[in-house]
């Protein structure tokens, strides 16, 4: 018999539609998967009972002869910002901790009605805050992956960075991850898998603990283009409960995929050439050329002439959101109350904030309280706007002349946890290359290329037009055809 | 009339006022989320997951709020914006669970509009007056602290968190209590006429910031201060006067009007301070990024404008123009939703009863409903039963006068028997004998007998002693037993005494 946690979305399945195996099996294989993955610190909590109740719900409909949804029997990983009903949700952080909701996000309810089922709650950045998993308050979340020669433990990147590790070690066949300026796409290019962040508005926000609000946006993240798109096809679609939510229908991206890009341009933005990319970075975006011309497709160059302002506007906008956003976390309703002896409400406050939130999640409260003070707030959040709309801009003339942008997912491949912890811009500029679709609210997908000399994974990113998930998917499929990435981390666990 | 003004040591001083008018939009549901907005409920029995601002919840405007606040701005004529925003106004407070209130600061809903005040000299307005309004924005309300029920901690009711209020900012166009009081009427009138707003202020659903500064007449405006949260017309008026001389008094000492936020204390009729610039917050407004802009369409706004009711200033216009009424009487009619209601009930249904028209009838019914008819339900007080007063039973009293089958005591006193038993008033007039001999024949023999008992008076008379024409009247009523219509009275007299 297979391995059944070596499958994933798509055969999992079509194979217990078929009968070749029960979801209740395959519950179990990766139920026990998790278990015995504790070192990567994945997971903040685990759910293995949810993961099978799913499953015999649907073996029992399967056994009635009832139609199957989309997810029907796959298990998966629920990142920790998404709320579940009855099941602890922290956002990784301390603050709210204990936390258990009486509603289920949007998102979630959508997996569950299609069919998948909980593995646990997923680890990440403290308020999706960071690009290397180690802000949040239940520890650094482990990559599978290893530098040849080396037995450093490695980021997975973040902030979905317990999606990415526990889908690259075949612990979950795939995860759900949000994206506010590369959270989904620089942690599935560190650690060789896919990951989507579709346009901003398809997937509901509504339970999902907000960061930046203009900028989050759920996506799936799997180890193959089918597997995205029939994952983001059940996690999409409008909800009246989010007033920024789509109206729009949700194409079968499955149905529609296809890998033939003849008639097609493929956009390469000039302005991507960084100092301070790797060549192994460069040459694989040279390869990921290659591919897309051999997929049929024509390549053109196109500007993006404000992607070097991307970056800093980014760094405005969403800790300001996130300033706001963060308000609501103080001790009064649920989660951590700090309430020293004899103290009145602003004290309460400040020691339950104090104790409550992480330093990176004090840091950009700080900067975007910063950024929007009076007698700032034209130097700054007016000002990063205004770069907004001009990256927007950017975007919708570039798209004149192509179908699809082809970049680098990040500048550098993943690197030892704690290497990077001296200087935070040198962080922020991880996502130098995902930031600007994110601030255009475009949709954009990572997949793995090819391995680096020391055996670490590097993706490549496709940014579509506003709406075209299926042309993004379509070019991503393409070059997953060609790049024939096979490569999966050695189990050190 | 002159203007208010206030006599201080070093001359006379103008006030300056301009009113901020939180207004509770009449709604089944609060702004953003669907929980309900009745008032007195259960503290929290009316929260949704939103209102508690839980991890990941978002807000949805209300359809119904954005129309009620379209629906006064076009009574206020004003620019309705086809494009505005919501923005975050941030600060932390026990009862506001998001950390921040959804107003509308730099893209209001409703531009600049106007409210005409009425000339009323029995409340010092010597003439009609137009004040600008600034602005109407919407927003949420707070939840509401509760101090009283534990010794050392504080209880947070968020039944009124996120119930939508509409702000309606004014000019500071107003120079006198008087003024403010007449604008915060006329303001609760056209909520109530349009039906945005029950106008309750001692539930809290109106409530005005009062802003206020002096100055000598000609000067330019001075410091003001804004006194929060008042919640009567009168108290207004009290702030207002108070403030007033507060300022002229600490300016006259040779001292500076702060710019502060104060708070109005009714026992006393004070303001005192709250809190200075120096404690201001900074608010950090920003466009909410959970919400879309609003773009009004088309359709959508007319429906809002076919669906206004006729408005104060018109209808006391028709009442005047159309059925004749005094303009005192026309005013006081049209000052509140329930008076014209009833008003205009009546009259059609007096103009049915007597197949006249609705001009004919008009005085009539209004000096009924302005002054005969309170007057006895105030005459019988707790005796009379309102149930009976109904609309068909007073037109039938006034059909009767009409007629002059009653006189205006009669009327009077059948009202009084139909408040009190439910009695018809015909059958009142039947069965009580309360109706007027208007049968010539029966006069005429009693104007006869009082003419030949009299015949010193009439000689009287007829050599030019015309005041003793009401002694034959009386004469002849009290023959009567006072049930002859005056009227014919009068006209057989006449005729008789030549």
């Amino acid at each position: 018999m297979t391995d059944l946690t070596s499958l994933g979305v798509k055969d999992i399945r079509d194979g217990v539609a078929k009968g070749d195996f029960t979801a209740r099996e395959v519950a179990e294989a990766f139920n026990t998967a998790v278990a015995e993955a504790a070192a990567l610190n994945a997971f903040i909590v685990t759910t293995p009972d949810h993961a099978l109740a799913a499953a015999d719900k649907v073996d029992a409909a399967r056994a009635a002869g009832e139609t199957l949804g989309a997810m029907a029997g796959v298990p998966i990983g629920m990142k920790d910002l998404f709320a579940t009903n009855g099941v602890q949700t922290t956002a990784a952080s301390h603050i709210l901790e204990g936390f258990t909701p009486r509603y289920e996000s949007t998102v979630s309810q959508k997996l569950w009605d299609a069919g998948a089922g909980m593995l646990g709650k997923l680890n990440l950045d403290q308020f999706a805050m960071g690009s290397s998993n180690e802000t949040s308050y239940f520890g650094n979340v482990t990559s599978p992956w290893k530098k040849a020669g080396s037995n450093a433990a490695m980021s997975p990147g973040g902030s979905s960075g317990g999606s990415s590790a526990a889908v690259a070690a075949r612990i979950a066949p795939a995860a759900t991850g949000t994206d506010t300026g590369g959270s989904i796409r620089q942690p599935a290019a560190f650690t060789g898998i896919c990951g989507i962040k579709p346009t901003y508005g398809r997937c509901s926000r509504w339970g999902v603990v907000a960061f930046a609000s203009s900028l989050d946006q759920a996506g799936p993240m799997a180890r193959s283009v089918e597997d995205c798109a029939i994952m983001l096809g059940a996690m999409a679609g409008f909800d009246p409960k989010d007033a920024t939510s789509l109206q729009m229908d949700v194409p079968d991206w499955e149905a529609a995929l296809n890998s033939d890009l003849r008639g097609k341009k493929v956009g390469i933005p000039r302005e991507y050439r960084m100092e301070g990319t790797d060549q192994a970075i460069l040459d694989s975006w040279e390869q990921g050329k290659a591919w897309l011309k051999d997929a049929g497709a024509e390549i053109v160059d196109v500007a993006l002439p404000h992607t070097k302002y991307a970056l800093p506007a980014y760094y405005i906008v969403a800790p300001a959101e996130a300033s706001s956003n963060l308000a609501r976390y103080d001790g009064v309703r649920y989660g951590l109350r700090d309430l020293p002896d004899g103290v009145g409400l602003q004290d309460m406050y400040a020691a339950t904030r104090a104790a409550g939130f992480g330093d990176e999640v004090k840091r950009r409260i700080l900067i975007g309280t910063y950024v929007l003070s009076a007698g700032f707030y034209d130097a700054y959040y007016t000002q990063a706007q205004k770069i907004r709309a001009l990256v927007a801009r950017d975007f919708e003339r570039a798209f004149q002349e192509c179908d699809v942008i082809l970049a680098p997912t990040t500048p550098t491949a993943s690197f030892p946890l704690g290497s990077m912890n001296e200087d935070p811009l040198t962080m922020y500029l991880n996502d130098v290359f995902a930031v600007p679709a994110s601030l255009a609210g475009l949709p954009a997908m990572s997949v793995p290329a090819t391995l680096n000399a020391d055996g670490l994974p590097l993706g490549l990113q496709l940014v579509g037009r506003p709406f075209d998930e299926q042309g993004v998917l379509n070019a991503g499929l393409a070059i997953q055809q060609r790049a024939g990435f096979t490569a999966k981390p050695e189990k050190w666990w | 009339m002159t203007s208010y003004r206030i006599q201080g040591a070093t001359g006379e001083w103008e006030v300056v006022i301009g009113l901020e008018v939180h207004a509770q939009v009449t709604s089944n549901a609060k702004l953003f989320s669907g929980a309900a907005t009745a008032f007195g409920a259960e503290p929290n029995a009316q929260v949704s997951l939103v209102d508690a601002a839980m991890p990941g919840m978002l807000p949805v405007p209300n359809r119904e709020c954005i129309r009620q606040a379209v629906r006064t701005g076009m009574a206020i004529e004003a620019e309705i914006n086809r494009w505005s925003r919501f923005d975050r106004k941030n600060y932390f407070y026990a009862d506001l669970p998001q950390g921040y209130q959804i107003s509308q600061l730099y893209h209001p809903l409703v531009g600049e509009g106007s409210l005409l005040v009425e000339a009323d000299e029995k409340a010092g307005i010597a003439q009609d007056k137009v004040i600008g309004i600034e602005r109407i924005h919407v927003e949420q309300d707070a939840g509401k602290l509760m101090h009283d029920q534990h010794p050392t901690m504080s209880y947070v009711d968020l039944n009124r968190s996120g119930v939508a209020l509409m702000e309606i900012v004014s000019k500071p166009d107003m120079r006198s209590p008087a003024e403010a009081g007449a604008y915060l009427r006329k303001l609760r009138a056209i909520l109530r006429y349009v039906g945005s707003c029950d106008g309750n202020m001692e539930e809290g659903s109106m409530r005005a910031d009062v802003n206020v500064s002096v100055r000598k007449v000609g000067e330019p405006f001075g410091t003001r201060t804004e006194t929060k949260n008042v919640n009567s017309v009168r108290f207004v008026m009290q702030a207002i006067e108070h403030e007033a001389m507060r300022q002229v008094d600490v300016l006259e000492a040779g001292g500076t009007v702060v710019q502060e936020t104060r708070l109005f204390d009714p026992g006393t009729g004070t303001t005192r301070t709250m809190r200075s610039k120096e404690d201001a917050h900074d608010y950090r407004y920003f466009p909410d990024p959970d919400l879309l802009p609003l773009v009004l369409e088309d359709d959508f706004l007319a429906e809002c404008r076919a669906s206004l009711p006729e408005l104060p200033d018109a209808k006391r216009k028709r009442y005047v123009e159309v059925l004749g009424l005094t303009p005192y009487n026309a005013r006081e009619l049209t000052a509140e939703v329930e008076t014209f209601a009833r008003f205009e009930t009546l009259l059609a249904e007096t103009a049915k009863v007597t197949g006249k028209g609705d001009a004919d009838v008009a005085t009539q019914v209004a000096n009924w409903s302005l002054s005969v008819a309170p007057g006895v339900v105030k005459a019988l007080g707790d005796e009379a039963d309102l149930a009976n007063a109904t609309a068909a039973a007073q037109a039938s009293i006034l059909a009767m006068a009409d007629k002059g089958e009653i006189s205006g005591g009669q009327a009077k006193e059948i009202f009084e028997i139909v408040l009190k038993s439910g009695r018809a008033p015909d059958e009142i007039a039947e069965a009580e004998g309360l109706k007027q001999v208007s049968d010539t024949g029966a006069i005429e023999a009693a104007v006869d007998t009082i003419i030949a008992a009299n015949a010193d008076k009439v000689e009287q008379y007829r050599a030019g002693k015309e005041a003793l024409f009401g002694f034959f009247v009386g004469q002849v009523m009290k023959a009567m037993q006072g049930k002859a219509n005056p009227g014919v009275v009068n006209q057989l007299l006449k005729g008789k005494l030549g």
